[in-house]
């Protein structure tokens, strides 16, 4: 595993293939702390993991020597099964001992499953309720314009996620109070717990409906960083009067053939220890391949 | 036609208290107060925005009107409170609490955020509208949140005080309003979490009452007092936290407790007090004027509260079965 990767810090000029190694050493980090805990979502996280690489390592505007920074970007993760995830970014960028990773999934920890703003520093907000987080995001952006300040809150929220109802009673509040300092991001991996959406409950047209709420849509292959990095390059101005929207189509379990044969199946679970070192492999030589 | 007119007229009381101003002129009064003592107060409305026209005016910027959307609302609150302010939203008893249960466990109670819910016309006062419209079990779902401190003014003096001690509170608040509330206090009463306060003395019955059931107790102590009865009263204006030691206390000075709520008789008041004696082993004689858990009657607030004994006559006459 490699666990040599130079610590990117944010405001760092970071390439693109930095980024997209990036994304691929967050999978060796879920593998190593799925494997620890013995249980934990990965496919789901698999989808997300290039756009986690880019917000915490390029977009957001953090300072993780003060956690509270006022003015700091918000990031909440809606889809809050994929805090696995967050967990070694926050880690390796500061917030809180490496040594932590290893206690996920163990009472005590305060790195669970879902993410706790109570027990983990660097969370800006709890998750693991589906549908919530779209409106927490938006209070907080109505707080950052009653405050005056710049700052940007991102959403991420899964495309199954988005059947919650509440997150169109968001949806209409958030266009309604022309708040262009709001921006969600669809992890669009077409999956719910069960099956596809499109068999199961559709979500499409999906790019139409934000469009009728008020929002400002783009969409994007969520796995293309070099697509991730200039459209969050170019948002809008966060003083801009349309909340914005990334489409990320995205592939459950991206990044593991095992899994991307069957996204389904990789939701929760645990790798055997064959399965565990065949994935390690297949991601290691690919960023041994971009690394090249 | 008579009858029409007359019904008309006892719908009224839904919306203004005997004896005092309506509890929406005057919470929306008390917003605005409140705002304007403190700079983080903002308040959220779930379409509650025609109360609260003072505020509107005086801090426009601090009153934020989500609609019909109760839950986005509760959520949006915590967001709020997440980026430094002390939200309040304004609800209706059923939609935002009962509705909203989940949001307020998940993004208030396990985050401990300083938010406050203030919800009108609970229990039956919008009984008229049909069951949709009874809150009736809010009290006991909202006790049942860790984390979330529940307060239940008696009278409007008390709304008063509870609001403001719900702006020094660590974390978030439940403020259950009562509308068919008589007066109990004179003057904005002293009130401490946990504590009861007790509103009157007396040596043969304790009678607890909570919202406007404490308005009921008082008349009943009244009436039992020229029957020679003794009967201290007690106002659980906090129902969370506790005061574990003002019911053991009345258990062991008065021969017995009787609880008065406008809830059901499942996980409110009375509930909460008999889990205390149940709890440490005490044995007294106890009554409780509640709902009962049962399909409930559809009608004006005043006689479906008669209908179930919630009034002073229905009180004197549990108190008097209870001391035979």
């Amino acid at each position: 595993m490699t666990a040599t990767l130079t610590r990117l810090e944010r405001d760092r000029p970071t390439t693109v293939q930095d980024l997209r190694v990036r994304a691929d050493w967050l999978r060796l980090e879920v593998i190593r702390m799925i494997d620890k805990a013995g249980l934990g979502h990965y496919s789901s996280t698999f989808s997300c993991a290039e756009i986690l690489s880019v917000l915490y390592y390029r977009v957001m505007r953090l300072d993780p020597a003060t956690p509270d920074w006022a003015d700091r970007d918000r990031f909440l993760l809606g889809k809050g099964h994929a805090a696995v995830g967050l967990w070694p970014i926050l880690s390796d960028l500061g917030y809180f001992p490496r040594e932590d990773l290893d206690t996920f999934g163990y009472i005590g920890s305060p790195l669970g499953d879902h993410p706790d703003m109570r027990k983990a520093a660097g969370v800006d907000f709890s998750s693991g309720s589906l549908g919530h987080n779209l409106s927490v995001g938006l209070g907080i952006a109505m707080a950052a314009r009653l405050r005056g300040s710049d700052h940007r809150t991102f959403v991420l929220i899964g495309d199954g996620e988005i059947q919650e109802g509440q997150v169109w009673e968001a949806a209409m509040a958030a266009s309604h109070y022309e708040l262009g300092n709001l921006v969600a991001i669809v992890d669009a991996n077409g999956f719910i717990g069960s099956g596809p959406t499109s068999e199961l409950m559709s979500i499409e047209p999906l790019a139409d409906r934000f469009a009728a709420f008020g929002w400002h849509v783009i969409e994007l292959d969520g796995h293309d960083v070099d697509a991730l990095v200039t459209t969050f390059a170019d948002l809008p101005a966060p003083g801009s009067d349309r909340p914005v929207c990334l489409i990320a189509r995205t592939q459950k379990g991206r990044g593991v053939s095992l899994m991307e044969e069957a996204p389904r199946a990789w939701h929760v679970g645990c790798l055997t220890p064959e399965q565990r070192d065949d994935a390690i492999a297949e991601i290691s030589a690919r960023m041994q391949e971009v690394s090249a | 036609m008579t009858t029409t007119t007359n019904r008309a007229a006892a719908m009224e009381d839904v919306f203004s208290d005997e004896g005092q101003a309506s509890s929406l002129n005057l919470l929306g009064h008390a917003m605005a107060e409140l705002a304007d003592r403190h700079d983080d107060v903002v308040v959220i409305s779930a379409d509650m925005g025609s109360a609260l026209s003072e505020l509107r005016e005086r801090h426009p910027d601090r009153y934020v009107e989500l609609g019909i959307a109760e839950t986005n609302t509760i959520s949006v609150a915590a967001g709020l409170a997440a980026s430094g302010f002390r939200p309040y939203v304004m609800a209706f008893a059923p939609f935002g609490m009962i509705k909203c249960a989940e949001q307020i466990r998940t993004d208030w109670a396990a985050t401990m955020l300083p938010v406050t819910l203030v919800t009108r016309l609970s229990g039956l006062a919008m009984g008229y509208f049909g069951a949709s419209h009874h809150a009736v079990e809010d009290l006991a779902i909202a006790r049942s949140i860790t984390n979330l401190t529940v307060m239940t003014p008696a009278d409007n003096y008390a709304t008063l005080g509870l609001l403001e001690a719900s702006h020094q509170s660590a974390g978030p608040v439940l403020l259950r309003v009562s509308e068919a509330t008589a007066p109990v206090y004179s003057s904005v009463p002293e009130l401490e979490p946990g504590r009861f306060v007790r509103v009157r003395e007396g040596n043969d019955l304790t009678i607890i009452g909570t919202g406007a059931g404490v308005g009921c107790a008082l008349g009943a102590a009244r009436a039992l007092e020229e029957q020679g009865i003794s009967v201290a009263v007690l106002d659980a204006a906090y129902l969370k936290p506790f005061d574990v030691a003002a019911v053991l206390d009345a258990a062991a000075t008065t021969r017995a407790i009787l609880t008065v709520e406008e809830h059901s008789e499942v996980g409110g008041l009375g509930a909460a007090v008999a889990e205390v004696l149940g709890r440490n082993g005490v044995a007294t004689r106890f009554g409780s004027v509640a709902l009962p858990d049962a399909d409930l009657e559809v009608g004006v607030p005043a006689e479906l509260l008669e209908r179930y004994g919630i009034t002073v006559e229905g009180v004197t006459r549990k108190a008097q079965d209870l001391l035979a």
